[in-house]
């Protein structure tokens, strides 16, 4: 297996659990990343080999300048590798134009931001719809698609609001669905709680276990909160442009128990439940 | 992502930002509807001069005493005293001139008329009996003097609507006498009503009587200054012409290195004259109108521009989710064609009621054509075109991870 051989030809990075049996989604070999700053070459990655299965729910932590963003951009298919090779869902991503890349972000990932990223100005239905828009999708399947799609992140009855009319948590999950509607392969969400309070994140991280458990649906999150990364099954930690640890989480914090027991904040949107 | 799909998201950009939208249109529309108006006037003008030519017909030429002004020098002996152009020079043109078939002279009188108790000041022009062939202006009532009538200097006249209205109100003026300068006259016909002129001045202000009458009886000189010569046709103007010039030399014993102390002018070379001018003020007020299309069109680049840098973040997303290069080139470039080609649509509606209204507020005609109509919309469109490429191919460059981390 080509994977046992990348992990021989890099004695310093242990994996600390074994990578389990599935089809992988995600198969990183030795890339290596370097920007060129003016006279300077930073290294941004040095050589990171990873195995994400289907079906899994990993946290990349790291601090900043770790490489974890950039680790993030490749994944995305946003930025290309310097050298290696990225598979991504049986493609070799690695080496794509800008183009094929834009198509491959189409059909197989869903990006969520810590941002949110939504279109101002534009109703939650149709951010949810642009995805498709891109993909060709017929307006009757978008439609119905889009709806299908805020229903199961729980924003029923929210579609014709625009961004500005929704609170954080509810535009964080306005994203969400507008990453699902493709029916990607991988879901890439970067800092996706970095800006919502403590509850509005626990309800987030419920949405994402929720999607990953009953959906089987592969997540990626990039997070450097220590607390959020608990709720991932497999944690894997980036320093220096190098994974320093990649372990399994022997009991993930669950999202849906936690908010039983949180305090319901009374604001408007909470009402209406 | 087809055409339409990417149309539909280029409207919805725009509907988001109605009031730009409408500023930047705006441009656009003053652009269009001026180029419009401005060729319309131009037309119409054009078209009053051609048909005002037309009416007075194009085998016409005009014989006056005197040379032509040359670069401001008056040659040749001119309105000096000299009786150079006679009846009887007129008579040979007449009678020698074979592409001739009619010639007139014209006399003018400045003159008082008075009819009972009322009275009018006109012009008493003396005129041959095909007057009003050579003009083409036809008799309303009544008949023109006779061949006889100018033989015996009668004293008949023949006036125009304007004097039939003011000093016969009511009343048929056929037959009914007329004083001008103290002298009676018989009204024998009224002329077909001609309108106003080009500029403005009323053509029906006139009278005529016979050439011998006005010479001998108010003028009492019998110099010509003017005379009306009819070609056998169009064609035959410039045979006329140099055959008219032929003969008046020789009889006035003009050696050839003398100039020619007459003028022979043709109405053909009057109407090209007329037409190049007309055609040059259409072109200089639609090259006018276009500076403002042009300046229309580098507000819809700018907006663009614009546009771009604020929604840099927008850019980024839609590539993120999958949109290729192309497709957010595509958005751009129709956002500015939508905005250049709606503005157009509207200008075109705006000029056209312009030219509608222009003659009815400002008495100038106006003639819409619709080549300044296709022209004006292919133009917006290329403008769109144009000035939104450059901000559609600069979106398109964008790197999405920069987009996307744009403030």
């Amino acid at each position: 297996m080509s994977t046992t051989l990348a992990i021989e030809q890099l004695p310093e990075v242990a994996l600390t659990t074994p990578v389990p049996e599935g089809n992988p989604v995600i198969r990183l070999d030795h890339i290596h990343k370097t920007y060129t700053m003016g006279d300077v070459e930073v290294h941004a990655l040095r050589g990171v080999s990873l195995m994400i299965n289907e079906g899994e729910f990993v946290a990349i932590m790291g601090a900043s300048g770790s490489g974890k963003s950039t680790t993030m951009n490749i994944l995305g298919c946003l930025d290309r590798p310097t050298r290696g090779t990225y598979i991504l869902d049986g493609e070799d991503v690695s080496q794509m134009s800008k183009d094929e890349r834009a198509d491959i972000r189409c059909q197989k990932i869903g990006f969520i931001f810590q941002g949110f990223n939504l279109l101002a100005r534009t109703s939650a239905l149709e951010n949810v719809e642009l995805p498709m828009l891109y993909l060709g999708v017929d307006a009757a399947t978008r439609h119905e698609r889009a709806i299908e799609a805020l229903n199961a992140v729980g924003l029923a009855g929210r579609e014709q609001n625009h961004p500005n009319q929704l609170s954080g948590g509810q535009q964080q999950r306005v994203a969400v669905a507008r990453s699902l509607v493709n029916h990607p392969a991988l879901i890439l969400a970067d800092e996706p709680t970095g800006n919502l309070d403590s509850r509005t994140s626990v309800e987030v991280m419920e949405i994402f276990q929720r999607l990953n458990r009953e959906r089987g649906i592969t997540l990626v999150l990039v997070t450097h909160e220590p607390d959020i990364a608990e709720y991932a099954d497999r944690v894997i930690v980036f320093k220096d442009g190098k994974i320093k640890s990649d372990h399994r989480v022997e009991r993930p914090r669950n999202a849906a128990e936690e908010l039983k027991n949180l305090p319901v904040i009374d604001d408007e949107d909470e009402e209406e439940e | 992502m087809n055409l339409l799909m990417i149309i539909r998201v280029a409207f919805r950009a725009l509907v988001r930002n109605k009031m730009r939208a409408a500023l930047t249109m705006l441009g656009i529309i003053i652009g269009v509807s001026a180029v419009i108006a401005m060729v319309s006037i131009g037309q119409g003008a054009s078209a009053s001069v051609q048909a005002q030519i037309e009416s007075i017909g194009t085998n016409l030429l005009f014989v006056s005493a005197g040379a032509q002004n040359v670069g401001g020098v008056r040659s040749g002996t001119g309105d000096t005293g000299n009786q150079n152009l006679t009846v009887d020079d007129l008579e040979a043109i007449k009678r020698e001139v074979p592409s001739v078939s009619m010639v007139t002279p014209s006399v003018n009188a400045r003159s008082q008329l008075v009819a009972g108790n009322m009275n009018w000041n006109t012009n008493v022009t003396g005129v041959s009996e095909q007057y009003p062939d050579i003009r083409k202006w036809p008799i309303a009532t009544g008949s023109f003097f006779t061949d006889a009538d100018i033989r015996t200097a009668a004293r008949v006249i023949v006036i125009g609507k304007t004097l039939a209205d003011n000093l016969y109100p009511g009343t048929d003026p056929i037959g009914q006498d007329i004083r001008v300068m103290n002298l009676p006259f018989r009204v024998v016909g009224v002329l077909a009503a001609k309108g106003q002129d080009q500029q403005g001045r009323d053509q029906d202000d006139v009278a005529f009587a016979p050439y011998t009458t006005v010479q001998k009886k108010i003028l009492g000189r019998d110099r010509i200054q003017i005379a009306y010569v009819s070609a056998i046709s169009q064609d035959a103007t410039y045979t006329a012409q140099s055959q008219i010039t032929d003969l008046l030399r020789q009889r006035h014993k003009l050696t050839a290195n003398e100039p020619d102390d007459f003028t022979v002018r043709n109405m053909t070379d009057i109407a090209e004259a007329a037409n190049e001018t007309s055609k040059t003020m259409t072109i200089l007020l639609a090259c006018i109108a276009g500076v403002s299309l042009l300046v229309g069109g580098i507000g819809i680049m700018n907006i663009m521009l614009v546009s771009v840098t604020e929604r840099t973040r927008e850019i980024g997303i839609r590539m993120a989710i999958g949109a290729r290069s192309s497709a957010v080139r595509s958005q751009f470039l129709i956002e500015s064609i939508v905005l250049s080609l709606t503005g157009g649509a509207i200008g075109i509606v705006l000029g056209v009621v312009l030219s509608l209204a222009i003659p009815a507020f400002l008495g100038w005609p106006t003639l819409v054509s619709m080549m300044a109509i296709v022209g004006s919309v292919l133009f917006s469109a290329a403008v769109g075109i144009f000035f939104g490429y450059y901000p559609a191919r600069k979106a398109a460059s964008l790197d999405p991870i920069e987009a996307l981390r744009y403030e």
